[in-house]
């Protein structure tokens, strides 16, 4: 069934995009991973317009964040007070990537802008998470392996400004958390994600909060952070695909009932490995797309640009 | 003053429509399948049929034959066409030529070869083949090769389907009837969509018409591209609401599910 996208301005098969979603929403329950990052890239080989693509990235990040937070809120696994302070940062960082995103465009080099975005993040994230399953899944195989130490101080701790972070049970300074968020906000404008894959080993790593906050803090800031990026996307580039936002997310709420099942099937290391082997093929395709010669080497932009 | 207005109307009037008698006596009669195009949800396209005669007071001139040639042309708007260049080992966009005016969509169709029913002097006039009807003034100025990125732009759209030209599409018959059917594509700019019907004779055209068709967004895609651009801040936040709205259901619904 074809289906034309009022603000993409073209017609698609419905059914691609709800299987699309399906796939993603699988991978995200799988993995516990928003899928923000896997899902923009494959609209944009589609030919979803990537400015298009990365707006509508966003909103459907809302929704599956929402439904995430609202799970772990029954945990009582949201630290509120670092979200705030996350949150802070991140809204300061999506402002100032909107702004360059809409700079970019005029510029005409968005597109490649946001494809090595993705290059780095993924080809980075990717190679640390391969190298780092693998390790625990040969580690896992042998017995006696060297113990993590439970508590480590690191310099960020001697920053001033500091404050009280009861759920996590931690008393830092304020300055690396904002710097954080505001880090991810801007991804979040440039690259349509919810910034999940950076904020939460930057939370674990760089803030030493516990494993069991961390999920759900870093989701609880990424919806607002996401609903900024989505309104302020809407305002200034009038990007936001609506029709393609709910056929994404219904395919995507179906399928991570399904991943979360089929999540538990399979041993941790062995989906982490999976994920990074994904998320690295990802990679090569945009990696790829920019190195070799195009089939086509004009485009054509709307309007007039300095 | 209303009837000096007048005057002056029917005096502007009179050389070109005794030019146009004057030369055979040929008119056109036309109609179209559709004067209304709605692009829907479900919208794949859609196919107009144009249809006419040739209304004369004389018999049939002898001489060079009758040719008709249509186009179909879309909104216009101002264009930036840019070329990527290898940089530091990957492809990005460098050069860009601004054109001025281009339109959307633009069909020809004829029932000859456009090189024996139109010459060059009547193209230009009348702005009929695709070079013609896209507005390029000064683009010299912005790249050393200018021609190329208009050359680029008229190959894109055409294999898009979106600037195309077809030389046997109007069937005539007996120099006085006529139809052409012209696809418009599925990815149709909103607007008003000229319609113009060329009759020539031996390279000159001989009388012409003009229609208009209307493409809108109609039901809800028009109410949501309207929203966008009107209201953003409305639609932005509107996006947020069923965002929220389906993702509380979906944890809300297979929550109950297990249950």
């Amino acid at each position: 069934m074809q289906l034309y996208l009022p603000i993409a301005e073209l017609s698609v098969n419905a059914f691609a995009l709800l299987g699309l979603g399906g796939i993603v929403g699988v991978l995200s329950g799988m993995f516990g991973v928003g899928g923000g990052f896997i899902i923009t890239p494959l609209l944009f080989f589609m030919g979803i317009p990537p400015a298009v693509a990365v707006a509508t990235g966003a909103n459907l990040v809302v929704a599956s964040s929402v439904s995430g937070v609202l799970a772990q809120l029954k945990r009582k696994a949201v630290d509120f007070r670092m979200g705030m302070v996350l949150l802070a940062g991140g809204l300061m960082g999506s402002a100032g990537g909107i702004w360059v995103f809409a700079w970019l465009t005029t510029l005409g080099q968005i597109d490649l802008f946001v494809q090595l975005s993705y290059v780095i993040f993924l080809g980075l994230i990717g190679a640390i998470m391969f190298k780092e399953s693998l390790g625990a899944l040969l580690r896992s195989r042998k017995p006696g392996g060297p113990i993590r130490r439970a508590h480590v101080h690191y310099s960020v701790h001697k920053l001033p400004l500091k404050m009280k972070f009861r759920a996590s049970g931690l008393y830092i300074s304020v300055i690396p958390p904002v710097l954080a968020g505001a880090a991810v906000g801007f991804l979040s404008a440039i690259m349509g994600v919810g910034g999940g894959f950076i904020m939460v080993p930057a939370m674990i790593y760089l803030l030493g909060m516990p494993t069991k906050v961390v999920v759900g803090t870093s989701l609880f800031q990424i919806i607002f952070v996401t609903a900024f990026t989505t309104v302020m996307h809407a305002v200034t580039s009038q990007t936001v695909d609506m029709v393609l936002a709910l056929l994404l997310i219904v395919g995507g709420v179906i399928g991570a009932q399904i991943g979360s099942r089929l999540g538990l099937m399979l041993r941790a290391e062995q989906l982490r490995i999976l994920l990074a082997v994904m998320v690295l093929g990802v990679c090569l395709r945009i990696a790829l797309g920019l190195l070799l010669t195009p089939d086509e080497l004009y485009s054509i932009a709307p309007g007039r640009f300095p | 003053m209303m009837l000096r207005t007048l005057l002056l109307a029917a005096v502007l009037a009179l050389p070109v429509q005794a030019q146009d008698a004057g030369s055979t006596g040929e008119t056109i009669v036309a109609g179209l399948s559709q004067n209304l195009v709605a692009i829907t949800t479900n919208f794949t396209g859609s196919e107009i049929l144009i249809y006419g005669a040739v209304k004369r007071d004389a018999p049939i001139p002898a001489g060079a034959p009758l040719e008709v040639v249509v186009t179909v042309q879309g909104p216009s708007g101002t264009l930036t066409v840019r070329r990527k260049e290898r940089r530091f080992g990957i492809w990005m966009n460098t050069e860009s030529v601004t054109i001025g005016q281009a339109p959307s969509f633009y069909a020809i169709a004829s029932s000859a070869p456009l090189g024996e029913s139109l010459s060059e002097t009547e193209n230009l006039r009348h702005a009929i083949t695709i070079p013609r009807a896209i507005r390029a003034v000064g683009i010299s100025a912005e790249a050393a090769d200018a021609p190329v990125f208009l050359e680029a732009l008229i190959r894109l759209r055409n294999e898009d389907g979106d600037y195309t030209l077809d030389e046997s599409n109007v069937t005539l018959a007996e120099s006085t009837l006529f139809r052409a059917d012209v696809a418009l594509p599925a990815n149709l700019t909103e607007g008003e969509y000229k319609v113009r019907l060329f009759i020539t004779r031996d390279g000159v055209v001989v009388d012409k018409h003009e229609e208009i068709i209307t493409v809108n967004k109609s039901g809800l895609e028009r109410w949501i591209h309207n929203l966008a651009h009107q209201q953003p801040l409305i639609y932005g936040l509107l996006s947020l609401v069923l965002a929220v709205a389906a993702g509380w259901g979906a944890s809300a619904g297979f929550s109950l599910l297990r249950r």
